[in-house]
């Protein structure tokens, strides 16, 4: 796997000993730079009002924005899922929705529940290798065809990452990465600019 | 039956629905030096508040997926403009076991032209003669060349952008310039030229140019979002505010029309409404009617206003009042295009819709199955939305950095396919009131009866078999079919199944029409050549409805004309103190 994995307990941990030895962060490759950006942000949000879940509890809020930086992770790029919104998002949608509240719900309960059935810990407290090996199994459809007990995870995964997807390439930071360029006024339009082969 | 009371206002006509038909209507008989009230079974329209231009997903809590993320795979997402709905609060409508019908309807001043697609194709004079050309369904009424000068007039007054091109049976029209091809535009322009498809600059009701008095596109590509500018059509904007103008136009907002009540001479003498903000039932007085309320919103309301002299409905002795209800044969398919990666980052937006699209190019040919239809498509770098990620996301799955790119290296490179094809009305496909549902009105509702034909599942089969030509062609890959329906796919059953798998569900092309026809006999008609109802001379029916058939172009712009030369009829016997 690639910084991906880099989980934001392990970045907070490197943040710590960087802060005691000055030269952790050289370390760090620049993906996992800009995810302690972002975290920072977050941590900084977090102090200065802190956001209230609408519908998850404050621990599956916390599994939720793991699992969204995780899907769209902050990288050289831009920031991720987490500094675009998509919790909050999710978290709105589904205050508003009985049947995500169940998909999710029930999504995060199957995850802490298969985490601690196979690494005893819970989602949020699983090394990143664990964490990583349970999305891998419900991050793909043909392992819920191999393995018909993992079709819940997989049904929740698909529908996080949706969401995910929706919060994260609708919000400023998203769009920017696209490189989606327009909503404004023009009293011209010029076409297609010239392009190679078309 | 009513009771009538002769001492109140009585308007010259009353024109109930604002929408294309009824803005039309209302705008040329004001103009004209009638009296004209309007009923709107929606509020006034407020474009500062209701349109939503040039807002970011991001400025909207639920980003445009609505409550809930209801609206999340919608065509009328947050942004769209307002009240359009496939289901409307405490409004039902029913369908007959066994078969399925969408209805989008929009209560509010302007109606569907707030948001529609401004497609603005003439019927070509084959159109008109159904069937003498090939015995299937039946002929109009009147000819392309009686309806010519109407498109003429509508063009020149709404603004349609454009080109000559002399193509068999797709008139040309009075077009403003066509804007220049996006990136999309001109892969598949090239492509179609390989495999001789004809295809060409769209024609739209967008201004390129300023026109009476509206400003020209400033090119956002959000016209279903409505404009503040009006640089495209709107009967709200642009056909209700010369109507107001002549200081003989009078809008009662909120009225939702009940029955029409004939007095003893055989003639409408008023409608009786709900007014929705009181839940009371209030009337209007008129000396003629142009009912415009969409199809089978009309079609129920004619059903609606039973009295002795008209048991079955209003004008409806012919009991043909919601038959051959038809909608455009619909398929659609999507393209992947990876030449489109890598594309410069460029302003894709252009005006609001199709820049080009591909009109019935095999006309007068031999073919599989009768009549034509004609191509849409549309893609590439629009602006990014909720939803328009998934297909990435199911395809690549996983998570990380490695699908963030995915996403992004795969955003606009697809572009979608939407054929539009024609269907032979049948006598299976129809609309009449449910015997056991009313509204939260007290008003009976319509039940929707559907079959589509032979004919219209080898049409949807051989769009298929052009729209991968044509990806092919273009250097692309099929993503998808029918994607709006996926669960439609039957995985076994016969020939027939799997081909009725390609069409769009019946209704949701939202070109519902032909529920009060037009013809020369009243027993198989419900009106006649200028749509004035057989049997109720001061009754005009000015939306679709009147359709004989629907051809592979878009009604709008048909509805505007034929609502253009049913007014002035309307306005010549009104001088003639004849209706």
């Amino acid at each position: 796997m690639t910084t991906d994995s880099v989980s934001r307990r392990d970045v907070l941990k490197s943040l710590t000993l960087g802060a005691m030895a000055g030269s952790v962060l050289r370390v760090i490759p620049l993906e996992a730079a800009e995810h302690v950006h972002a975290v920072i942000e977050t941590e900084k949000a977090d102090a200065a009002g802190a956001y209230t879940p609408k519908s998850f509890t404050a621990e599956q809020f916390k599994t939720l924005q793991a699992l969204c930086e995780t899907i769209f992770p902050a990288d050289a790029d831009s920031g991720g899922a987490m500094e675009a919104g998509a919790p909050e998002f999710i978290d709105l949608l589904t205050s508003e929705n009985p049947e995500y509240q169940r998909k999710l719900g029930g999504g995060l309960k199957w995850l802490d529940a298969n985490c601690s059935k196979r690494f005893v810990n819970a989602y949020l407290n699983c090394t990143p290798q664990q964490q990583n090996e349970i999305l891998d199994l419900i991050a793909y459809r043909k392992n819920a065809i191999k393995d018909g007990s993992l079709s819940l995870g997989v049904e929740f995964f698909s529908l996080l990452r949706n969401l995910a997807s929706d919060g994260f390439f609708t919000s400023k930071i998203g769009i920017k990465y696209l490189g989606y360029k327009g909503n404004t006024y023009r009293l011209e339009f010029p076409g297609c600019p010239p392009v190679p082969g078309l | 039956m009513l009771q009538l009371n002769p001492t109140r206002k009585v308007y010259d006509v009353c024109i109930i629905g604002s929408g294309a038909g009824g803005g039309t209507a209302a705008k040329v008989l004001a103009e004209g030096g009638l009296d004209v009230v309007m009923l709107e079974a929606g509020p006034r329209l407020n474009p500062d508040k209701d349109f939503k231009e040039h807002v970011w997903p991001y400025q909207l809590a639920h980003r445009g997926a609505g409550v809930g993320g209801k609206l999340r795979l919608q065509m009328n997402s947050e942004f769209m403009a307002p009240n359009g709905a496939w289901e409307i609060e405490g409004e039902p409508y029913t369908t007959a076991p066994g078969t399925s019908f969408r209805w989008f309807r929009s209560r509010i001043e302007g109606g569907r032209t707030n948001h529609y697609g401004r497609i603005s194709l003439r019927f070509g004079p084959a159109d008109f003669r159904a069937r003498s050309t090939d015995g299937m369904g039946d002929d109009w009424p009147i000819t392309y060349d009686e309806l010519a000068p109407y498109y003429d007039k509508i063009e020149s007054f709404i603004g349609v952008f454009g080109s000559k091109e002399n193509i068999p049976n797709a008139p040309d029209g009075v077009f403003l310039p066509p804007p220049q091809p996006r990136c999309t535009d001109t892969l598949i322009k090239k492509a179609c030229d390989r495999l001789k498809i004809t295809c060409i600059p769209a024609r739209m009701a967008i201004l390129t140019k300023p026109l009476n008095g509206r400003d020209a596109c400033h090119y956002c590509g959000q016209c279903g979002r409505g404009c503040r500018s009006a640089s495209n059509f709107s009967s709200s904007q642009v056909m209700i505010p010369p109507a107001a103008a002549t200081g003989r136009f009078t809008m009662i907002a909120g009225a939702m029309a009940r029955e029409l009540a004939v007095g003893k001479t055989g003639k409408v003498e008023a409608v009786a409404y709900i007014d929705k903000a009181t839940g009371s039932e209030q009337r209007v007085y008129a000396k003629a009617f142009v009912v415009a309320a969409s199809a089978c919103e009309s079609a129920r309301l004619l059903l609606n206003s039973r009295s002795p002299l008209f048991p079955n409905g209003l004008a409806n002795s012919s009991g043909m009042v919601g038959r051959y209800l038809t909608d455009s044969v619909g398929s659609d398919l999507t393209g992947h295009f990876p030449q489109l990666e890598n594309m410069p980052v460029h302003n894709h937006d252009g005006a609001g819709g199709l820049h080009m699209y591909i009109p019935w190019w095999r006309f007068g040919q031999r073919n599989d199955f009768l009549r034509g239809y004609h191509i849409e498509f549309g893609g590439g770098r629009d602006m990014p939305g909720v939803g328009g990620f998934d297909g990435v996301c199911a395809e690549h799955e996983g998570y990380g950095i490695e699908l963030k790119q995915k996403c992004r290296s795969s955003y606009g490179t697809f572009i979608g396919f939407s054929g539009r094809g024609e269907m032979i009305p049948n006598e299976k496909s129809y609309c009449d009131l449910d015997p056991s549902v009313v509204d939260r009105w007290g008003i009976p509702v319509l039940r929707f009866h559907w079959q589509w034909g032979e004919n219209e599942m080898k049409m949807a089969q051989d769009m298929q078999q052009t729209f991968r030509s044509i990806i092919e062609a273009a250097g692309g890959t099929v993503i998808a079919g029918t994607r709006r329906h996926p669960q439609a796919q039957p995985a076994h059953g016969d020939q027939r199944e799997k081909q009725a798998a390609h069409l769009t569900e019946p209704g949701a092309v939202i070109h519902e029409l032909g529920t009060a026809r037009m013809g020369n006999n009243p027993k198989t008609s419900v009106l006649n050549k200028n749509c004035q109802a057989h049997e109720v001379k001061n009754l005009f029916v000015a939306d679709a409805a009147p359709f004989v058939t629907n051809p592979d172009k878009n009604p709008t712009l048909t509805i505007m004309a034929l609502s253009w030369r049913t007014s002035e009829y309307l306005l010549d016997q009104a001088k003639k103190e004849d209706l």
